[in-house]
């Protein structure tokens, strides 16, 4: 255990936490951009600073680990003006158009800019020609290298917990983006992304968009439905968010005890929702005209009739052994007990398969 | 090759080195260093090579090529022992002439001989001139004396004594009390105490431990390290080898340069033979002490000479430091605890052991003892590197070392610290050089670049000078180092085009401090300091920059014109001639020249070749 | 240009066996780049599956380094040092001379590949400022005069 002096109280504190953890726990608010849960600590956005008031020094608090006898303040007038002129500098190189981005309401830039109480930047305002391109070259990340931070959550996320190693910062000093492999886009044939969108989840401002969900709606316009993911067996779970009952996007849930409790995803659970309002989705029951050939509408106790009369034409013509079934991720554990059920104990065929092992 | 396998075996070699040293007649110390490579010496060298094979003297003359000796103004530099004849400037045209009447007949050649700048006296031996009466050379005493490239030569100055004396006499707490008590404090820039340093890394429990040698000198006009590594690689690696030893470390690495091909090499060949004499690899000189040495070349990037930084290159990764704490010491390289010591720094190490603490405690001030290097350069007269007492003045640096400035000009300030550092105004000038005083006046010790500057130096351009280093060197993780660098050096470059404004210098001021204040490593936490040091002394040429257009200095192409003075102007052409955009009109012979600002490009051209000085620059914007 | 891939192998392997402690990544790239002049990228994709490291990432530590040129140099490298006693020495006269005279700006090559220019953070010759580097050749105490000079002799 370690004592430690937080603004002038004294507190017991565990002696391997950062000051970042043992303050916010206590309930001492210290604004972060670079610090998220699921990844490590770099110290780099300097915006956790707090005051260590025996040196002197302002420390990163996310970085920095409790010691005994360590006196701080997390809050005073130096550490306002600091961590202000930070967030200036950012905006200073940040267009000015929360108007019409996307991370509108849902980006920790614009937040701290509200709490600092910050209209224009003293350094020539806000970046008024961009210095990059936005990256669109694959159907699914939008990159925008102009509202970038540079506080790396994407890298370290890509690296430390999805392990895909696609992206990095590139080049040095102002001229640093985040790139991926060969400094190209990520869907480069050369780029190992595969899409899991954690990097998105994870960025603090609009660098990072989804593309399929661009002007879908702003994040307080969606509603939110936990659910599992029905792809695979992981059972990951997952956000859904949709508008006027149309899903427009997957987000993740960080917490403890998920099989994702970092909000993890792949491509397909993050990407994979158009079929849900596909218009070719299959709503109603069709039967092939034999004669038209074509499919026409019907009700539910006709189809299922007619499947049930040809099950047994062909069990009797042709034996069990010509049935095979395929069933899916998408129905639940139930469903797909019951049909593995109704292949042995009614056809009598152990010829099933699932989806999820493909 | 004989392996040196215990402490008596050494003592024998160092003996041999000596007698096979005092054989020898006479001695030609040839500097090869990078500065006097830049000035031809290899051509010298192969000459007099050659002129002495065959005049057959090989025998009894011996060629010594040494690194650098410090006077790289000079370049190329040439002593002959024992007379002492201190030759500067050679041609290989010269070198008959040196071995025919010097070495032969002891004649001097006045030539040749060094001419004092202010007394325009000839001077003869190298211990008279200025340049040198008024140092201290210790880290550098064997730079003119020694071949770099043999070992043996190390030997015959007594090299590894400092080693076996650490190993077979102290215990690791012992050399670490002598280090703490000589009170040496780190060379490369932050000046921390180095026996502290090293108890940190002793205390802490877990195998395996680094040390590394920080060779990755970045300051813009700094390159002592570069002439130590290149002039006496054994002492910095002897130096290495007690650190390891008294931290209790194995395996060490030095983080270099790859701009320094000559210090690289000469390192790897100390290295190799170091290992060929068991000086390097198990039990060294049966002492149970082991230790291996990694060269890494650094790839290009000043950041990577703070440690963090450093050590993130070293794994191979991207150079960008990380908070401290935790500190080296505790979690470095790899995680493992790791000491990292300057060049110059462990250059002293071995002094310290072989003379003692007491000795070392003797020179200095207060707080910072011994000497330390600096690279003298910018507007003085002699250029080069020199090794100083600590406590010598400023004054006495720029003047009696240096030599003045040239041209009789006069001094306006010195820049210390390179791009961490501050500009001190003349008037300072008689302040004692130590670790304190010189953060007092707001600069740094640094890792020793001392630039001279003159009345024709504009101390806005210089701000902006190191500032565009920083920005451009920054590495780019923290804000306040990526960004207000970037938005100080927008400011500055409007003040020098004739944009600034009221307010600016504020700006310029707030900025600088909060960068200081929030930015991660050392690179931000210095990188405004040449702008507010600039401020706080030469406020005014800043206020003339912005509220009058002008560079006083004459150096901001947009705050000052060009101006051909009517009744020098003898209508010669010349200008006209070399100007490559146009600019100038006239008639030779006519009347005088015209010259249209408006065209003019002040590329200096003209300047430089009117011979009647008749073009000159005016501060200010013509109307 | 075909390359000879094999070269990258053969300098991974070396490094990989040189390196005791350090990394061999940043030994590699240099190597590479000793070898073709500069990284292509075909070698850095060897070289990524030969180290077994992301291509993102060495990517990443080659843009980070000055040392590392993502394209060839013309057949002559022009490199002038800006230290600080080079700048108060006058290099930024002859920065500008060379990109008038050359036609380019610092960091490109010319479009007849003969030359490229660059600038150098202090290459250590202070004491013989301003200073340039032809073909890695130390040119001390050079005037704009100089400079014209030797271009000519290079063309």
């Amino acid at each position: 255990m370690a004592e430690i002096s937080i603004n002038g109280s004294s507190y017991q504190v565990d002696d391997d936490r950062t000051i970042l953890s043992a303050a916010s726990e206590l309930g001492y608010d210290i604004p972060t951009l670079c610090h998220h849960s699921v990844i490590s600590d770099c110290g780099a956005c300097r915006v956790c600073l707090i005051e260590n008031k025996k040196s002197g020094n302002l420390m990163p608090s996310c970085t920095t680990k409790v010691a005994d006898g360590m006196v701080i303040e997390t809050e005073n007038k130096r550490l306002r003006r600091a961590r202000k002129t930070v967030i200036e500098l950012l905006l200073s190189d940040h267009p000015n158009d929360c108007m019409t981005c996307e991370a509108d309401g849902n980006c920790e830039l614009q937040d701290l800019a509200y709490e600092f109480g910050i209209d224009e930047p003293p350094y020539g305002g806000f970046k008024e020609e961009p210095r990059f391109t936005i990256e669109r070259d694959n159907p699914f990340i939008e990159h925008d290298p102009d509202k970038c931070i540079l506080c790396g959550r994407c890298t370290r996320v890509d690296q430390e917990v999805q392990c895909s190693d696609a992206i990095e910062f590139v080049e040095r000093g102002f001229a640093a983006k985040v790139g991926a492999a060969l400094k190209k886009d990520l869907g480069d044939e050369d780029s190992s992304c595969v899409f899991c969108g954690q990097c998105v989840e994870i960025c603090p401002t609009g660098a990072l968009s989804y593309a399929p969900s661009l002007g879908e709606g702003r994040e307080y316009q969606l509603k939110k439905t936990e659910t599992t993911c029905g792809y695979c067996g992981v059972g990951c779970k997952l956000e859904l968010k949709s508008r006027n009952n149309k899903v427009v996007g997957a987000g993740s849930i960080y917490r403890d005890n998920l099989p994702n409790p970092d909000g993890e995803a792949c491509v397909k659970g993050r990407f994979g929702y158009e079929f849900i309002d596909h218009p070719d989705r299959l709503t109603k029951p069709l039967i092939k005209d034999k004669e038209s050939g074509e499919f026409k509408e019907t009700d539910w106790e006709e189809a299922l009739d007619y499947v049930a009369d040809n099950f047994r034409r062909i069990k009797r013509d042709h034996g069990a052994e010509a049935f095979g079934a395929l069933c899916s991720a998408r129905c639940s554990n139930e469903e797909n007990y019951l049909i593995q059920k109704l292949m042995r104990a009614s056809i009598g065929t152990h010829t099933i398969d699932h989806c999820a092992r493909l | 090759m004989a392996k040196v396998s215990s402490p008596r075996d050494l003592e024998q070699y160092q003996k041999q080195a000596k007698a096979a040293r005092d054989k020898i007649e006479t001695f030609i110390t040839m500097c090869g260093g990078t500065g006097c490579e830049g000035s031809g010496c290899r051509e010298v060298i192969k000459e007099m090579d050659e002129k002495l094979a065959e005049k057959n003297l090989q025998e009894s003359i011996s060629l010594k090529v040494t690194g650098c000796q410090g006077f790289c103004e000079k370049g190329p530099l040439m002593v002959i022992r024992p007379a002492g004849n201190f030759y500067c400037n050679i041609q290989p045209d010269d070198v008959e002439e040196i071995i025919e009447k010097t070495v032969l007949k002891g004649e001097s050649i006045s030539r040749l001989e060094y001419q004092d700048p202010e007394t325009e006296e000839k001077i003869l031996k190298e211990e008279d001139i200025p340049f040198y009466q008024n140092q201290e050379r210790l880290v550098f005493k064997n730079n003119g004396y020694i071949s770099p490239t043999r070992i043996e030569d190390y030997f015959s100055v007594d090299g590894y004594s400092g080693l076996v004396e650490a190993l077979f006499n102290m215990s690791q707490e012992e050399v670490i009390e002598e280090v703490v008590n000589s009170g040496l404090r780190g060379r490369g820039g932050g000046g921390f105490p180095t026996g502290q340093k090293w108890k940190l890394t002793y205390q802490e429990d877990s195998d395996p431990k680094y040390v590394i040698c920080n060779s990755d000198e970045g300051d813009p006009g700094a390159y002592m390290d570069r002439s130590i590594l290149e002039g006496n690689p054994h002492l910095v690696l002897e130096g290495m080898m007690i650190g390891a030893y008294a931290i209790g470390a194995s395996q060490g690495f030095i983080y270099v340069r790859a701009e320094y091909p000559l210090a690289v090499k000469h390192i790897n060949i100390a290295i190799e033979q170091a290992r060929e004499w068991g000086l390097l690899g198990e039990n060294i000189l049966g002492s149970g002490f082991s230790f291996e040495v990694e060269i890494m070349e650094g790839a290009g990037a000043f950041i990577c000479g703070e440690e963090t930084a450093l050590m993130a290159s070293i794994e191979g990764k991207r150079g960008m430091p990380r908070p401290k704490p935790p500190f080296p010491a505790t979690s470095g390289l790899w995680g493992q605890p790791t000491n990292i010591n300057n060049v110059e720094t462990l250059g002293n190490v071995p002094l310290i052991i072989k003379n003692g603490a007491d000795w070392f405690n003797s020179i200095g001030t207060e707080n910072s003892k011994g000497s330390k290097i600096f690279s003298l350069v910018g507007k003085v007269n002699n250029t080069g590197l020199i090794e100083v007492p600590m406590g010598i003045t400023l004054r006495e640096i720029v003047f009696d070392v240096g030599g003045g400035i040239p041209g009789g000009k006069e001094v306006k300030a010195v820049q210390s610290g390179g791009p961490s550092g501050g500009c001190i105004p003349k008037d300072l000038l008689d302040i004692p050089v130590d670790f304190d005083r010189l953060s007092e006046v707001g600069s740094i010790m640094g890792s020793g670049g001392l630039v001279v500057m003159d009345e024709d130096t504009c101390m806005v351009d210089v701000a902006k000078f190191f500032l565009d280093f920083t920005q451009d060197e920054s590495c780019g993780e923290c804000p306040p180092c990526r960004i207000g660098t970037r938005r100080m050096l927008e400011i500055l470059n409007r003040i020098t085009s004739g944009e600034g404004q009221e307010g600016d210098i504020e700006l310029l001021e707030r900025l600088g401090e909060d960068i200081i204040d929030t930015s991660l490593c050392g690179l931000g936490q210095t990188a405004p300091n040449p702008v507010i040091s600039t401020i706080q002394y030469f406020k005014d040429e800043y206020e003339a920059h912005i509220y009058d257009k002008a560079c006083p200095a004459g150096v901001c192409q947009d705050l000052i014109y060009y101006n051909i003075i009517e009744e020098e102007c003898r209508a010669c052409d010349r200008c006209r001639r070399v100007c490559p955009v146009e600019a100038i009109e006239g008639e030779p012979g006519g009347d005088p020249y015209i010259l249209y600002d408006d065209i003019c490009i002040r590329c200096g051209n003209c300047i430089e070749e009117c011979p009647f000085s008749a073009i000159e620059i005016v501060p200010g914007q013509k109307e | 240009m075909e390359l000879e891939l094999e070269r990258v192998d053969e300098i991974v392997e070396k490094n990989k066996e040189e390196a005791q402690k350090k990394s061999p990544l940043i030994p590699v790239l240099q190597d590479i780049q000793k070898t073709y002049g500069w990284l292509p990228e075909e070698a850095m994709k060897r070289a990524a599956r030969k180290l077994g490291v992301s291509l993102a990432s060495l990517s990443g530590v080659a843009s980070f380094y000055n040392e590392f040129r993502l394209k060839p140099l013309g057949e002559n490298h022009i490199v002038v040092c800006t230290g600080t006693a080079c700048h108060v020495r006058g290099a930024p006269l002859l920065v500008a001379e060379l990109e008038r005279n050359l036609d380019i700006k610092v960091g490109q090559v010319t479009e007849d590949q003969k030359f490229s220019l660059e600038t150098a953070r202090c290459v250590g010759s202070c004491a013989v400022a301003p200073v340039i580097l032809v073909n890695g050749e130390f040119h001390g105490n050079m005037t704009k005069k100089k400079i014209s000079d030797l271009i000519t002799e290079l063309e």
